[in-house]
């Protein structure tokens, strides 16, 4: 029904203050957006923009074939979940749940209707209609806060980390339900984290944003496995993906004393940013390719696997330290042999950032 | 001076009593107590002095226990003058000041605070300048604008006058409050479809309730007691407020002056204020506090 | 697609807009308020008009002025207002520090003796005037009875509390410092109840006693609350009226007389309005150079706080 189209947005507080210096986005109906990134990213301020609290300064803002780029938030038919909840304190549930309708005029008949279903979908029950946001939860608060955005119908359907104020185990099943409502809604909905499993469950594309830009904009399992640049990698996954920095000695790599076959690249590079994430990272057996040997020198336990930091000697300087991520019941020797299988490693430029293989 | 041990805790909500008695607590206690004469007894003893009879107020030396007590002097107030007319009047500008002083500044405090409109600086800096001013330096000038719109003997003079000398501080004490408001409130408002208006309306005023509350109490005070205006633009006698018709009691000579009467007309005139800085006690002090702080 | 680009966002200029429109009606009514007469005070400061003229402006340029610097009385009532602003002030900031401090500590009933506190500020000062001239009433008041008590006067040496120049004087303090104290006292509680208590733990450790800790943690520390403090009250005691007009209405001939009883007597009771205007301009001005004065000083002293922290 309507498409969220975001051309070239950038607003600039101050000359040196420029949360969003370029973003360019088109989000589908049904599709849901994760606007990522760390604090600062611009991401909050992209939402707000899309809201109308914000107005760009260069770039358009279109809903289906509207332009809203200067409409008030009010008339642009956009229903948002905010990180505080923002309940009007003062107002029953029932009351904040039918606000926005009933300053739109709907009838009474139709109101009651949609509050009936949107309860329903979010488990409100009767009881709770009468009482005001401070006698509830924090889990019931949320449900409000979603609630109240999905009675409005919007064209677009907004959240800003909704899930953020809520306990973890809480957190886990919100993020389930969600998941469910995004299904059934038939709108385009950017939602907002800066929690990368967040990203990863809900959304069908993550735009992960970084210093007022859009550092890549692709489904969940693309944005894991490919990623564009270097920030990207890194800041996607836990634990950290290992990004090195290593010479190259003609189509090898050198990380320590062990030489890694760099792909086919136009040009041989003098140094690469090689990147592995932890968990592929395997033990070696004898004929495999890319082996290492190194040190052990700090073991993390993180339950399900142990986070196992290798350190890789290396005759011409310090030596390179490597992470793994292996199952506890691993041998544990003070020195290991490990395999970095090739289409796990990731190459980027190391000026730029930007990933040398572009895969399909 | 009384830094004891708890003085370092002022904040902790069950403080633990001292109950030894050393020679910090015997001063300290001393304090409290010479504290509590020091505010109470010149009330008291107005007090006393209205239902003594006249012949022990005149008593030489003075009778600080009185055996004999009456209500003559009372009764002699509201008979001689329309004295109940006089509480009515001041109540009357009083709410309707109060009432017109948050019509006007809790919107203009919430601009401040939030819209930013053109020249919002040079407001406040003067809002900041005039709470300065001795209101002797307007007489003149107010009194030329209440005759040249025929207000003279016209309450709507004091509203205006009382209106204005009370909107710098609901204005900067609101603005305060405004400020302190989640931000996320309002951005929630407007994405569902409130005006600015409607905003300010039926979320942002009913959520700063207690401040209204706090400033409205602060600005009924200021102009129940205000003297030099209601002096100079009230002279038909029944319109007079308290502080005005109170004042002009003692009229005749020195010496005949009707002190019972004096003191009942006191008595009259503060107790609205006594009744209400019991109930406002904790809104009156963060007012107060809070107009200064930003001030 | 292009469009030119607006300077000023349209939703932001609604919302100024809309600001301007809330603003309005607070800033015509200050303006009718505090800035026509002190206007009108500055244009009318030029004309003489006063019974001599028929009550018909004459212009006599600073002829006003001149005047104003040979009237002795003006410069008397000057010295009075000054004196009683400064000692005033001193005073209820001793005993209100003093006041602060007790009611800061926790003890039963600390409430209670709050509310007692606050009492006198709240209460109309035209009515504490008729109150404190009873207390000083020169035959029956509480004031001379004590004394007679105490044996320090005699029936036949009574003082005359509001009919002496300089007990007069002593009075109209004793009232204004009782009624206002309890403000400068609220304000200081406010800043104490900030200062963190492990400051004190802090110093307390360090073998100080708490009369060092009171010198070198709570009046640095207050110094913003005790600045404002003052500022304000500066300006509220200069302005002094209705206390005094009602105590001794500035007698004993003239002794308790401040500025703004002169201005209102020449301009309510002499009908000199040109000459009232010009005092007002030049007691404007001077209040004004005051607290620029004022203000300068306490931003320097906030500096060297701040520096020093």
């Amino acid at each position: 029904m309507s498409t969220l189209q975001l051309r070239h947005l950038n607003k600039t507080f101050t000359p040196k203050v420029v949360p969003v210096k370029d973003v360019s986005l088109t989000v589908e109906d049904g599709e849901v957006l994760t606007l990522l990134g760390p604090s600062g990213c611009g991401k909050s301020t992209v939402l707000r923009m899309i809201a109308g609290l914000e107005t760009p300064t260069r770039g358009q803002i279109l809903i289906g074939d509207r332009d809203v780029t200067f409409t008030r938030p009010g008339d642009r038919n956009v229903a948002m979940v905010f990180q505080s909840y923002a309940l009007y304190p003062h107002l029953t549930v029932y009351e904040n749940l039918c606000a926005g309708l009933r300053l739109k005029k709907v009838p009474q008949s139709e109101i009651e209707q949609r509050v009936a279903e949107v309860s329903r979908i979010l488990g409100l029950d009767q009881g709770l209609m009468t009482r005001k946001p401070g006698q509830l939860s924090g889990g019931q608060r949320q449900r409000v806060a979603v609630g109240r955005a999905l009675v409005r119908r919007s064209d677009v359907f907004l959240l800003d980390e909704p899930l953020s104020n809520l306990d973890a185990l809480l957190r886990e099943r919100v993020r389930a339900d969600l998941k469910q409502i995004f299904a059934a809604q038939n709108t385009p909905v950017v939602y907002v984290t800066h929690d990368q499993t967040e990203a990863m469950t809900l959304s069908t594309q993550v735009a992960v944003l970084n210093n007022g830009y859009v550092q890549q904009l692709d489904t969940p399992e693309r944005i894991y496995n490919q990623p564009a640049n270097q920030f990207v990698a890194g800041f996607v996954g836990s634990p950290q993906m290992n990004l090195l920095t290593l010479p190259c000695q003609g189509n090898q790599a050198l990380l320590g004393n062990f030489k890694l076959t760099l792909p086919d690249l136009p040009t041989l590079p003098a140094q690469v940013v090689m990147g592995i994430r932890p968990e592929h990272v395997q033990l070696a057996t004898a004929n495999d390719p890319n082996l290492i040997r190194g040190e052990v020198f700090l073991v993390e336990n993180l339950g399900m696997n142990h986070l196992i930091s290798v350190k890789v000697p290396n005759a011409n300087g310090e030596p390179v330290i490597l992470r793994s991520l292996l199952p506890p019941h691993s041998p544990s020797s003070s020195e290991l042999s490990l395999t970095l299988p090739s289409n796990a490693i990731h190459w980027f430029d190391p000026q730029s950032g930007d990933a040398l293989v572009k895969r399909p | 001076m009384s830094l004891g041990s708890n003085a370092r805790q002022p904040r902790s909500p069950h403080p633990a009593p001292t109950r030894s008695l050393t020679l910090t607590n015997i001063l300290f206690g001393l304090a409290v107590v010479a504290i509590v004469i020091f505010c109470l007894a010149p009330v008291l003893w107005q007090v006393l002095t209205s239902f003594k009879l006249t012949e022990d107020i005149i008593a030489i030396p003075n009778i600080y226990f009185p055996t004999r007590f009456t209500f003559d002097h009372y009764i002699q107030l509201f008979q001689r003058q329309p004295f109940w007319r006089y509480v009515l009047n001041s109540t009357f500008v009083a709410v309707t000041s109060t009432i017109t002083c948050l019509a006007i500044g809790a919107p203009a405090a919430y601009a401040l605070a939030r819209l930013h409109p053109r020249g919002s600086h040079w407001i406040l800096a003067g809002i900041l300048l005039v709470t300065l001013f001795p209101y002797i330096l307007l007489i003149q000038g107010l009194l030329q604008i209440v005759q040249v719109l025929h207000l003279a003997n016209n309450y709507l003079a004091l509203i205006i006058t009382y209106t204005a000398i009370n909107l710098p501080l609901t204005i900067l004490v609101m603005r305060s409050f405004f400020a302190q408001l989640p931000k996320d409130l309002e951005d929630a408002a407007r994405v569902d479809g409130y005006t600015t208006v409607q905003m300010l309306i039926r979320i942002v005023l009913p959520l700063t309730l207690p401040a209204l509350v706090t400033t409205g109490i602060l600005t009924f005070i200021a102009s129940w007691n205000e003297y030099i205006f209601a002096l100079t633009f009230i002279t038909e006698d029944t319109m007079k407020t308290i502080p005005v018709a109170a004042a002009q009691i003692s009229g005749s000579s020195t010496y005949e002056a009707p002190y019972g009467p004096i003191a009942a007309a006191t008595v009259v005139g503060t107790i609205p204020l006594i009744l209400l800085v019991l109930i406002f006690q904790r809104q009156i002090i963060q007012g107060l506090t809070a107009g200064a702080v930003k001030g | 697609m292009t469009r030119p680009s607006p300077l000023i966002d349209p939703i932001q200029a609604r919302d100024r807009r809309t600001g301007l429109y809330l603003v309005l009606p607070a800033v015509i009514v200050l303006l009718l308020v505090f800035a026509y007469p002190i206007a009108q005070a500055f244009w009318l400061g030029l004309f003489a008009n006063n019974l001599g003229t028929g009550l018909q402006p004459v212009f006599i340029g600073l002829g006003n002025y001149l005047r104003i610097l040979g009237d002795g009385f003006f410069w008397q009532t000057f010295v009075t207002t000054f004196r009683f602003t400064i000692i005033s002030v001193l005073l209820e900031l001793v005993i209100g520090m003093g006041i602060a401090l007790v009611l800061n500590r926790a003890f039963q009933g600390r409430g209670a003796v709050r509310t007692i506190a606050i009492l006198p500020w709240a209460l109309p000062t035209a009515l504490i005037a008729m109150v404190w001239a009873w207390i000083f009433n020169d035959q029956f008041g509480i004031a001379n009875d004590i004394l007679l008590r105490l044996g320090l006067v005699s029936r036949e040496t009574l003082i005359n509390w509001l009919g002496q120049p300089w007990t007069a004087n002593l009075a109209i303090i004793v009232a204004d410092v009782w009624k206002t104290t309890p403000f400068i006292s609220i304000l200081l509680l406010a800043g104490l109840q900030s200062i963190p208590a492990d400051l004190y733990e802090a110093h307390a450790l360090d073998g100080g006693t708490p009369w060092q800790g009171f010198w070198r943690i709570t009046v640095p520390l207050l110094l913003p609350q005790i600045l404002i403090a003052t500022l304000f009250r500066f300006a509220q005691a200069f302005g002094v009226y209705d206390l005094i007009q009602v105590m001794t209405g500035g007698g004993p001939g003239g002794a308790t007389a401040v500025v703004s009883l002169y201005i209102y007597a020449n301009a309510m009771r002499y009908l000199d309005f040109g000459y009232a205007a010009a005092l007002i301009v030049v007691t404007f001005v001077l209040l004004i150079l005051a607290v620029v004065l004022c203000n300068a000083w306490i931003n320097r002293s906030r500096s060297k706080a701040s520096g020093a922290s």
